[in-house]
């Protein structure tokens, strides 16, 4: 197996002390960023991603996902400790786990989350691993106009398989690609939608939008709710967790369901916020004893966590096979790479061994260590809810005003990024899903140049996209996901019965 | 039930009433939002018909593309306020209230006046008046506490920033005293 060797290589790569240690300050900044209110993985990494501008790549990836991994089971302990989901993918987890901590047993709600995190991510990982070159090496293959129709297949699935309405979804991808393509035309070099802007024939930086997406815009919203929370402060004895390791094998399905469901949802759009509801209700529909969940059933909080840590680990993988990300945060993840210099997509695996298997190699160790972090620190990071709000909003403010600025050292972007904290604010309110906004800006340059080499090189034949079996088959296969929902209505019958909750109301 | 030894609370006494009259509805905003938008795609259309939408010799000219993307969004956005103009029902459902749009404000107006400042005192000098003055003022925290806080984190990103990372911000008189 050519993967053990270059996996291996990479855990050489990353057993220096001082990446190390940087995998240890990126866990315990994520860890703090999931349990605060107001801040997320996304926001998270967004705001922290400056202080990597000067590392090298491979460093700057292990802290950068570090922050992840930590932001990810950060969201846990505030789901369990205090009932308020620190991310809409751990809604799921509180339905149990909140219960359990009532009962006394938030050590044992708290352990059962960060091991099924653990186990979820870890497939993943492994995934990755095994899938991830085969993928890259085949999408060497690749021309431009295979490509187009890769993107073209994660803006359709978009549209088709999102919850959210369609015509809300097109707005949201269609304002994205046009801000992307502001400024200097990279084909012909003439410039757009610069409306005799001089700052703005940079065009509109990814990461700027991001922060203010993102940073201000969740400070707004956090800032309209009650920020009073009441809660159990817990820690963690070796017992509990020992007595929890012990019944795992009694839930080896659920694991085994939420971990493939999870891998699923992951790759395609589907996100950890869908994996983490349907890990949680199929686990309730295979279970024996239907009537026990939602009061405090470990099971409860196995199923979601193991989901929604699959698929947010698992979205890392087009990101590094194909240079797509699968989630809001994988996005985020890829403005970096283009921010270190590197060019994301399948020549990754050829030029640039050392940052992908160091990455892959982190995706292990962090998760270890993160582990190790958050069931020996937990009562720490409880204590951290008790600093008030109004300590920490403009310190997050003031993080996003440096980070925006120090991308291009602009104060334009300062501005950009407050207007982009207003449309964030906004369009969330008005309910415009921000995550196909955020991953249209990222590809928009790449999406355009492939369409348009296309059309250079089959002298605007459409049919280029039909043109061998390939290309062929992706483009329809993004046409059949666009009219989804048409053809799906076929299918809903089954999807009641997937989601009993949902389907509940007709029942 | 839990053992009251071991809780953490924490207060909000200046949290919204949820009883808090409505500033504007939901579906005002969302006509709103689509008009701007709409606006935003016939001004961005112009603009890409201008430069060029239609096919040079090499290809698709550098307006092509976007102006594609003007016309869905636009034709998304038509879609939409139709939906809201027809819809009756909620239509009296909040944006936000009036307690809600005073706590927003108080943290936009503050994150406002730090952007202005920033041009003129430097990043730094206006973080630390931000924090300082956000936590005495909004939060109602002690003066003391709310100083020294925001001397600590101020100086803190300094030295993160300028000194260990070299990630270069902007600067005011007070550094240019310091000799930065």
């Amino acid at each position: 197996m050519e993967a053990f060797g270059l996996l291996f290589h990479g855990f050489t790569v990353l057993l220096t002390g001082k990446t190390l240690v940087l995998m240890v300050v990126g866990l315990v900044l994520g860890i703090f960023v999931g349990v605060l209110p107001g801040l997320g993985g996304p926001n998270g990494v967004a705001i922290l991603l400056p202080l990597t501008f000067t590392m090298d790549p491979t460093s700057a990836i292990v802290m950068l996902s570090c922050i992840y991994w930590g932001a990810l089971f950060g969201g846990a302990i505030t789901s369990i400790l205090f009932n308020i989901p620190g991310e809409a993918w751990s809604v799921a987890t509180t339905f149990d786990g909140y219960p359990m901590a009532q009962q006394g047993r938030a050590a044992e709600a708290l352990t059962a989350a960060f091991t099924s995190s653990f186990i979820g991510s870890l497939t993943a990982v492994l995934l990755i691993t095994f899938l991830a070159p085969g993928i890259a090496s085949f999408a060497l293959r690749f021309g431009p106009p295979e490509f187009f129709a890769v993107y073209l297949l994660t803006f359709c699935s978009f549209v088709g398989l999102g919850r959210e309405d369609k015509h809300k979804t097109i707005i949201s991808m269609a304002l994205g690609l046009l801000l992307a393509g502001v400024g200097m035309d990279t084909v012909s070099g003439t410039l757009r939608m610069t409306f005799g802007l001089n700052e703005l024939l940079r065009g509109i930086n990814f990461l700027v939008a991001v922060i203010g997406l993102f940073g201000i815009s969740e400070i707004l919203l956090t800032m309209e709710e009650r920020l009073a929370l009441r809660g159990h402060a817990a820690s963690i004895s070796l017992r509990v967790v020992l007595k929890v390791w012990r019944e795992l094998p009694r839930y080896t399905m659920t694991l085994v369901r939420s971990s493939v469901i999870g891998c699923w949802l992951g790759i395609t759009p589907g996100g950890a916020i869908a994996a983490s509801f349907m890990g949680y209700n199929l686990a309730k529909r295979f279970s024996k004893d239907k009537e026990s969940f939602g009061k405090g059933r470990i099971e409860g909080v196995f199923a979601p966590e193991t989901a929604a840590h699959a698929s947010g680990t698992a979205a890392l993988l087009p990101m590094l096979a194909l240079g797509i990300p699968g989630s809001g945060t994988a996005a985020i993840l890829l403005g970096g790479l283009m921010v270190w210099g590197l060019n994301p997509g399948p020549l990754l695996f050829v030029e640039h061994k050392d940052f992908v298997w160091g990455l892959i190699a982190s995706m292990y160790l962090g998760n270890v260590v993160g582990l190790v972090i958050v069931l020996t620190t937990v009562p720490i990071f409880a204590a951290i809810l008790r600093v008030p709000f109004a300590a920490i909003a403009p310190m997050i403010v003031v993080s996003c005003a440096i980070g925006a600025f120090a991308i291009q050292n602009a104060m334009f972007d300062i501005w950009l990024m407050l207007l982009f904290g207003v449309v964030g604010y906004v369009f969330k309110k008005v309910g415009i899903p921000l995550a196909p906004f955020t991953l249209a800006l990222v590809l928009g340059s790449r999406t355009e140049d492939a369409f348009r080499l296309s059309m250079i090189g089959a002298e605007g034949d459409l049919r280029v996209f039909w043109s061998n079996w390939l290309v062929g088959s992706i483009t329809t296969l993004a046409i059949v996901l666009l009219f989804w929902p048409a053809i799906g209505a076929v299918l809903t019958r089954a999807r009641t019965l997937l989601w009993p909750a949902r389907g509940g109301s007709a029942a | 039930m839990a053992t009251s030894d071991n809780e953490i609370i924490v207060d909000d006494p200046d949290a919204p009433d949820s009883a808090s009259p409505s500033v504007v509805s939901a579906r005002s905003v969302n006509i709103a939002v689509y008009l701007v938008l709409l606006a935003l795609s016939v001004l961005l259309a112009y603009d890409n018909w201008q430069t060029g939408m239609g096919w040079a010799p090499e290809g698709p000219e550098a307006g092509y593309f976007p102006f594609y993307l003007s016309v869905m969004m636009g034709a998304a956005s038509i879609y939409g306020l139709g939906i809201a103009l027809w819809q009756t029902a909620g239509a009296d459902e909040s944006f936000v209230s009036r307690d809600q749009l005073r706590r927003v404000m108080q943290v936009f107006v503050p994150t406002l006046l730090f952007c202005l400042l920033t041009q003129w005192l430097g990043m730094y000098v206006a973080s630390f008046l931000l924090v300082a003055g956000f936590m005495r003022f909004v939060g109602h925290i002690a003066l003391w506490k709310s100083l020294l806080t925001a001397a600590i984190f101020s100086i803190a990103m300094f030295v993160t920033f300028d000194v260990a990372f070299d990630v270069i911000m902007p600067k005011g008189p007070l550094e240019a005293f310091f000799g930065y």
